[in-house]
């Protein structure tokens, strides 16, 4: 909302704008730049040297990926999940839509715990993925599935709202003009709904990148392999290497960082040619 | 899995509160995770008889969690009466980084501080069917170890010093080659757990393993008392003297008023009736009289110490856990 806008129902911008500043300093700056006055104690070199070790690039390498999987994942079935709830009614319905919301609410350890006694080789999916030669918990895929779930909710909450906007009668224009139901999916659907689908897979990538909880339990944390970046901080911390933790966490910090800023730039230029087309 | 076990594993732990409306006095113990059951029993103990010699009532709380992450709790301001934690280099942190108890706090009790002892042993499968009877059973091509990750763990650095020390000793105290034995056991582990209850839940629930190394009261716990027909302990011919070490938090008692309290509660442990139920829970006694009435819970074998395995605790962190260490050295990048 701008400044200009006429209709102000909490006080005036300055106070709500500094108010923000306030507030986001506090909660979110401060903590930040006291992480960011930690890692002084080490030199450049020491910095260096700690977030490059073949450990920690693993580690980036597993945390990065793995999230990039999940999130890209979650915006295929959460398009799918949203798609169902908006566009039909059935019995049973309520029910999914508080399902969705369940990995929100749900500690993630205990999803991780529940995870891994399902996907390990004595559990109900892992004894007959393991017939095919497929394992998952304790690799790389495990990690990923888990990171999946805890990032399902942000893709169909931002997505919903967006495609129920969208009338049915844009599909049916569509299809009297001869329009295959692909197309229209392509070419009437998508673009409408590409920056909300950017929205959540922002959201879920970002809160993977972050997740501890879930992921310790099914990755099994072997150096090198199935080390998430968190749990690397863990370590750190765990040898009172307080300085060490916050180099690796100013790494992680940095990168999501410039990965969202990158993100949003994309959702808003895509935002824009959206209104840009004629017709929209 | 039973509820309890969920949460211990989630690493949860009761919150700290010394508010005292009925002239009740509240101690904190900040301890590790498998002391959970053997001071819920020393606490209702030794509550008791505090009451009887002082007529006051006190209640002890308990917070359990990986030591290091207890100690770390502590330096940031967990006001604990008293830490009981698996490693005596989680008090010596209390030190360095908080000065919250004195440079010398192992001298202020007897036995350096530690009540009881432990030791690592083996857990196998009923009936043993990979036939593990010891050390060089480990790392047998066909065997899988389950032991939790010494980087994140305080048990598991016993577990690994247990079979550092074993390996030193028996390659005639070459360094290089009890590395080589390590490296060996360590690829026979395919997982490594946070902590020491995550790696015996992956033994016990997921049945990942053939053999498990564990705390000998965690050992039993799991075959005489949880799964008793389902694994059974086997004791090593050789392990490692694991000496859990309890300290009075100075800081925080002298800010609250409690020291009488939680040094009595310390000098406790040490009593016959402390000793006993340390005992009744698979904690080996120092006092000789409760170890000798208990002897058939603690089966015999070489325990070596510390110091001859690795030092002392600043040595053994340097050497074997610190960046670059033996730890480190294992899981190198090779070319393989």
């Amino acid at each position: 909302m701008s400044r200009s806008s006429r209709h102000r129902v909490l006080p005036g911008f300055r106070l709500s704008l500094g108010f923000s500043w306030f507030s986001l300093g506090l909660i979110v700056l401060i903590p930040l730049t006291s992480l960011f006055l930690r890692t002084f104690s080490l030199s450049w070199e020491e910095f260096w040297g700690t977030v490059t070790t073949p450990r920690a690039l693993a580690a980036y390498r597993l945390s990065f990926g793995a999230s990039l999987a999940a999130a890209l994942a979650n915006v295929v079935f959460g398009l799918l999940v949203a798609w169902v709830l908006v566009r039909y009614r059935f019995p049973g319905r309520d029910v999914l839509e508080s399902l969705v919301d369940l990995p929100f609410a749900l500690p993630t350890a205990v999803a991780g715990l529940t995870l891994t006694t399902l996907f390990s080789a004595k559990g109900w999916y892992g004894q007959h993925l393991e017939a095919l030669g497929i394992k998952v918990a304790y690799t790389s895929v495990g990690v990923a599935i888990a990171l999946t779930f805890i990032g399902l909710p942000f893709v169909v909450r931002t997505v919903q709202p967006v495609l129920e906007e969208i009338d049915v009668d844009v599909e049916e224009a569509a299809a009297t003009l001869g329009a295959s139901p692909w197309q229209t999916f392509r070419r009437v659907l998508l673009p409408a709904l590409f920056p909300a689908l950017l929205s959540g897979f922002t959201l879920a990538f970002a809160r993977a990148l972050g997740e501890y909880g879930s992921v310790v339990f099914i990755s099994g944390n072997m150096p090198l392999r199935t080390e998430i970046v968190p749990l690397l901080i863990i370590t750190r911390l765990e040898q009172y290497d307080y300085a060490g933790a916050t180099a690796i966490a100013i790494v992680m910090l940095g990168s999501s960082f410039s990965l969202l800023l990158a993100v949003n730039l994309l959702h808003r230029w895509s935002q824009r040619r959206l209104e840009a087309r004629p017709g929209a | 899995m039973p509820l309890a076990l969920l949460l211990s594993v989630a690493g949860c732990s009761r919150a700290s509160g010394e508010a005292s409306s009925d002239g009740a006095l509240t101690l904190l113990n900040v301890s590790y995770d498998p002391t959970r059951g053997l001071y819920e029993d020393l606490n209702a103990a030794f509550a008791k008889r505090w009451a009887d010699t002082h007529g006051q009532r006190v209640s002890i709380q308990q917070s359990h969690g990986g030591s290091g992450k207890q100690a770390r709790s502590v330096i940031e301001g967990l006001r604990a009466d008293v830490v009981t934690l698996a490693l005596a280099y989680d008090v010596d942190m209390l030190h360095e980084k908080a000065r919250l108890v004195p440079a010398d706090w192992q001298a202020r009790l007897p036995h350096d501080s530690a009540p009881y002892t432990s030791t690592i042993v083996f857990v196998v499968r009923q009936g043993n069917p990979k036939a593990i009877r010891d050390w060089d059973d480990l790392v047998r091509e066909d065997v899988t170890v389950i032991t939790p990750n010494p980087k994140t763990s305080g048990g598991a650095r016993w577990n690994y010093l247990a079979a550092w020390g074993q390996a030193l000793r028996r390659e005639g105290g070459s360094e290089a080659r009890a590395q080589a034995y390590m490296e060996k056991l360590f690829r026979n582990v395919p997982v490594l757990d946070s902590g020491a209850r995550g790696a015996t839940t992956t033994f016990a629930e997921r049945g990942l393993g053939d053999v498990l190394l564990a705390w000998e009261n965690e050992a039993f716990l799991l075959t005489r008392e949880v799964e008793e027909a389902r694994f059974e302990v086997v004791m090593p011919s050789v392990s490692i003297l694991a000496e859990p070490p309890v300290a009075v938090v100075d800081h925080n008692v002298d800010r609250k008023g409690t020291r009488a309290a939680a040094e009595a509660y310390l000098a406790y442990l040490y009593s016959e009736e402390g000793q006993e139920i340390a005992a009744r829970h698979h904690f080996r006694p120092r006092s000789e009289t409760v170890a000798a009435k208990h002897a058939a819970r603690f089966p015999a074998l070489k325990r070596l110490t510390l110091a001859e395995v690795a030092g002392d605790w600043r040595r053994a962190q340097a050497t074997h856990f610190a960046d670059g260490g033996v730890f480190d050295r294992i899981y190198a990048p090779r070319a393989d």
